[in-house]
Parts: structure tokens; sequence; C-alpha cells
């Protein structure tokens, strides 16, 4: 891979972030990073990301842990000792449902939960001791930064972000 | 301006038309005399139908238990002859009491929205105030069943109107300075004033903000919103204690009233979805999106499993701690009416979890179209639930009765709803939340 070029451009605004993504995206430069100090409202949208899949996950950690919370109590309760415990009927699963459905709904929503931020962790490369990907401390606070490939059309790109009102443009090279 | 399309005329009067002839039919075959009754059972018993006496004996065990003497074939022959006679007043107290409490359910929702000051439903106020009109003949047409039922009718519905009963037993009868026709009645009437009431002036206070110059009249309605919610949820807890609870007058729940109000206000979303996807369908409704149709189906969803909650809350404590005087109610409704009792669950909680958990699927009308048809029918079943099984016992049947009533009352609710939606614009214009729920997206 040849030595990567990336240009920064930063704005101050996040109207007009939007407004120069919609541009950058018209004129069919790929825009690879955007970093924001808070959730632009559309942003994703405007930059054609595809929409997330967490809430699918969620769905079958949930569907995991409700089997996680039948399997075991029906093992304990039913199968493995059924005693008689205060005249509840322990012959079969369903009829001593209703006294297994805190736990069931519980779990399930512990699963469903759990499972899903440590999916999210995983997949946003999130984690303790890692090091920090930020080009500009800038971005934490009140600036907003994009970040376009140079393909060797640094000149055209250059021009076209200062016309979306961008404060600051910077040709870098990124070290990978 | 809506205009009542004449075949939604005619076909809601169609309704009411063939459900009346349907309810006239159900009375007129209820009323069996002693020896047709006793050629029944014995019909029955050939047949080997097993309605033993026991366990018809639920709601009238203890008012029979002091005479000792009464032949028990007698007692069983009179008691199987009563529920017969219960079971067409029972439909229709059913169906009446079911499009009451939509239009009720969908007056709180409203009032919640006003007082919350909720920036994506206003587009939707029009649709809902229509819905509304129906309160007040609504609920004095369930009143009125119900006084009926122990006025004209034989104590079809509530045995401790009945002073026979009364007389022989000791629990209604420390229950009388509550449980009386007379102090019901009053109780009814004063609860049905207060929402129509909070109705006339919110749906005045709308109208005339339509033209006002200034936010004077959302002031105003914003207050009453306030003061209604606070009258409301005493009013409601007390009327599910009369109208629905006092159908078995030894049993009570303390959670009862918020039940009742989960399946009122669960009915009366679902009915604001379908009545604005209707409207939207005629191209009446352009302010209305995909994204408040999303809202309203969030609402159907959350407050489905807010029933559950309150059904489960209500049926686990029972069950668990068993104690007779309390989990005969469940044990009626487990021998009797196994199907109903858990199509219902189903019905008003697994469908609607899993029908509208996707976030696209509730923006797509025919699905919250479906969904929605699926919660009133298991809204039904749950009053039906609520209301049988104490005054037909096991003798219930979703037949000619049943039916007719739901078609009658439908009918009737389909033509005020309607008739009210053409006394004003659709889109409440001076409204101060107005453009931003014309704009609102999710």
């Amino acid at each position: 891979m040849e030595a990567s070029k990336v240009i920064h451009a930063i704005y101050t605004d996040d109207d007009v972030l939007m407004s120069a993504v919609k541009k950058v995206k018209a004129e069919r430069f790929h825009i690879e990073e955007i970093y924001t100090p808070f959730p632009v409202h559309g942003l994703d949208k405007a930059m054609g990301l595809a929409p997330t899949r967490i809430a699918i996950t969620a769905f079958i950690y949930g569907l995991i842990g409700l089997t996680v919370a039948i399997v075991m109590m029906n093992f304990i309760m039913i199968e493995d000792w059924p005693q008689d415990i205060g005249g509840k009927p322990s012959f079969s699963y369903i009829e001593n449902m209703p006294a297994f459905v805190p736990i069931m709904f519980e779990l399930t929503v512990f699963f469903s939960a759990h499972l899903m931020v440590i999916t999210f962790y995983l997949r946003s490369r999130m984690w303790p001791f890692k090091n920090a990907e930020n080009p500009d401390p800038r971005t934490t606070d009140d600036h907003f930064l994009m970040e376009i490939a140079v393909d060797g059309n640094a000149e055209v790109l250059e021009s076209l972000l200062a016309d979306t009102g961008a404060v600051e443009i910077n040709l870098v090279d990124k070290a990978h | 301006m809506y205009t009542f399309s004449n075949k939604l005329k005619t076909f809601s009067i169609a309704l009411i038309i063939i459900g009346a002839i349907g309810v006239a039919y159900g009375f007129m075959t209820s009323h069996k005399s002693f020896a047709e009754v006793e050629t029944l059972l014995a019909v029955e018993a050939h047949h080997g139908g097993d309605h033993s006496e026991v366990a018809s004996h639920d709601t009238h065990a203890g008012v029979h238990a002091d005479d000792a003497d009464v032949d028990g074939h007698k007692e069983h022959v009179e008691h199987v002859q009563h529920q017969i006679a219960n079971r067409p007043w029972s439909a229709l107290y059913v169906a009446a009491f079911f499009f009451m409490m939509i239009a009720l359910g969908v007056l709180a929702f409203y009032a919640i929205q006003i007082a919350s000051q909720a920036g994506w439903s206003p587009v939707l106020f029009r649709v809902m105030e229509g819905i509304t009109a129906y309160v007040l003949p609504g609920a004095l047409i369930v009143l009125a069943i119900a006084v009926a039922s122990g006025t004209i009718g034989h104590y079809n519905l509530f045995i401790w109107m009945d002073p026979e009963v009364v007389a022989h037993d000791k629990l209604i009868q420390g229950k009388a300075g509550w449980l009386n026709i007379g102090w019901f009645a009053v109780r009814g009437l004063i609860f049905i004033a207060g929402w129509s009431l909070y109705r006339h002036f919110s749906r005045k206070f709308s109208i005339a903000q339509d033209t006002a110059e200034d936010n004077s009249n959302f002031k105003k309605s914003f207050r009453i919103s306030a003061a209604f919610l606070v009258f409301f949820i005493y009013s409601e807890s007390i009327m599910s204690w009369d109208w629905i609870m006092s159908v078995d007058p030894h049993w009570f729940s303390t959670l009862f009233g918020w039940y009742v109000f989960a399946s009122m206000f669960v009915s009366g979303v679902t009915v604001i979805a379908l009545v604005t996807i209707y409207l939207k369908s005629k191209g009446v409704l352009e302010f209305v999106n995909e994204n408040h149709l999303h809202d309203v189906a969030k609402f159907m969803f959350a407050l489905s499993i807010f029933w559950t909650y309150l059904w489960f809350s209500q049926f686990m404590l029972i069950w668990y701690s068993n104690i007779p005087e309390e989990v005969t109610y469940f044990v009626t409704r487990f021998n009797d009416y196994q199907l109903p009792f858990f199509g219902m669950v189903v019905m008003n909680f697994v469908f609607p979890l899993l029908l509208l958990m996707n976030a696209d699927y509730k923006r797509v009308p025919w699905f919250v179209v479906m969904a929605g048809l699926v919660i009133l029918f298991g809204h039904y079943i749950d009053i039906f639930v609520m209301i049988m099984p104490a005054t037909v016992g096991d003798r219930w049947f979703i037949g000619i009765p049943e039916i007719s009533s739901i078609l009658l009352f439908a009918g009737l609710f389909i033509f005020v709803v309607f008739t009210a939606l053409t006394k004003a614009p659709l889109l409440v214009k001076g409204y101060p939340f107005r453009k931003e729920s014309e704009e609102f997206h999710y």
C-alpha cells in the first residue's frame, strides 16, 4: 500500500458539517471518518452508513437468556430434586411456571442488556487501556473533523472543502 | 373538513340493525321454562356432557347454602335457568363496556398528551376528539344496562342487586353500604358527568383555539386536562370496582382498577391508530406521516406489555398464595374458560410483542392494522373473561348474542365517531405545538 495521505477538514458547527458531508458525498469523495464531540442527528444517514444491527443481536441474546432460565429451573426444580416446597406443584414445568416467570424475565433482560453492551464494545473496539484514536483533541470539545482519503487530487479536494465552510484544512500523512 | 362517506354510514347503520336483530333474538331465546331446562340438562347428561352440579355452583353456591331443605335437583335446574337467562344481558354488557372503554381510554390518552405538552401528537387531536364523542352515549348505555339488569331484568348481571340473595349472604350484606342500586347509579352518573364535562370543554377550547389570537384556550385546556387526569384515575378505579369487579361480589383485588385501565388504554390507542390509518387512506390527513404512526404503534406495543404486567401481577399473586376466598376467581376461569383466558394472553402479549418489536414494521400501515385487530379482539376477550364467569358460568359461548352485541355497538361506535369527525377540521390550526407536530419525524 502506498503512503496514505488524508485531509482533515475542521468545522465548528454541526449544521455546516452536515451540508459539507452532503456536498462531499455529491462529489463522490470517500469520507473515511468523522469525529464529533456529540451525536449529530442525521449524520449517519447523510454519510450513508449502514444501519446498526445491534437490536437484532439484543433480541437473540434475550432468547438465549430465556432459554437459560427455563432449562436451569426445569432441571433444578422439576427434574433434579422435585421437592414439595409450600405446596407448590413441582410435577411439571408448566404447573409451577408462574413462580418462575420473574426469573425468566430478569434473565432475558440480563442477557439481552449485558451481551448487547459487550457486543457494542467489541464492535467499536473499546476497552480499558486502549489508546485513544483521536486525531485532534479539539474534536472532544467544540470542533468537528472530517477525514477524507487523498488520491492524488489534493488541490481539488482542498478547494471543495474550503467552499463548504471548513475553518481549517490540513493535509496529513497517516502513519499506520 | 371530513365528510362521512355514505358507504361507511350505510355500513354502520347496517351493523346496528343486524346487531339489534341478533340481540333481540338472544333475548327471545334465553327465557327457558323450568321444564325446558330440565329436558336440556337430561339431554346433555345423556350425551355425556358433564355439567356437574358441583362445577356450576360457582357464583350462587353461597346464596343457597342455607336452604338445606331445597331439593338439589330443583336448585340446579333453577341455577342453569338463570345462567341461560343471563347470557344475552352479559353479551350486551360486555360489548357495551368494550366500546365505552375504548372511548374512555382515548379520552385519558388525549388528556395526557395535552398535560404533557406532547409535540408529536397534536395532528392526531381531532381524531382523538372524534373517538371520545362516544364517551357520553357509550357510558350512559353501560350504566343503563347495568341498572336495567337489576330493575327490568331478573338481576342478570349483578347478584348483589337481588334482595333475596343479599338476605342470605352475610358477605354482601357487609358491602351493602357501597353496593346498592341507588348509590351505584349515582356514582356512575357522577363519573359520566365528570368525563363528559372534560370532553365537552376540552373539545370546545380546542375548536376555539383554531381561530383564537392568543393561547388562552390552550392554557385553559392544559389546566382542565391536569385536573381531569386526577379525577379520572379515581373515577376509573371506582368505576372498575362497580361496573366490573362487583359481578363477583365475594371477590376483590387491589390492582383491578389499574388492570382495567391498562386494557382500556391500549384498546384506545389501538383505535386511534386504526382510525388514523383509515382517514389517511382516504387522503384527509396529509399532515400525518409514518412517524406519527410509528409513535402510536410504540404505544400499542408498550401498553400491551403494561397490560400483561398487570394481568400477570394480579394472577401470580393470587395463584402463589392460593388463599381460598381469592383464588376461586381464577379457578373458575381455569376450569371453564381455559381457551379464552390463555388465548387472550397470546393475543394481547405474545402477538404484539413479536409483531410490533421491529421498528420498520411499526411504520407499515397494514401491519399495524393487523396487529391492532388482534389487540382489539384480545381485549374484548379480556372483558368477556371478566364478566362471563360470574354471570353465565360454564354456559358461555361466543355465538349469536355475543357477536350481535359486538356488531350493534361497533355500528353505533362508528356512527357516533365518524359523525363527530365531520364537525370540525381535522387539523388543530391554532394549537401551539401544531407546527412541531406536523414536522415531527423520528
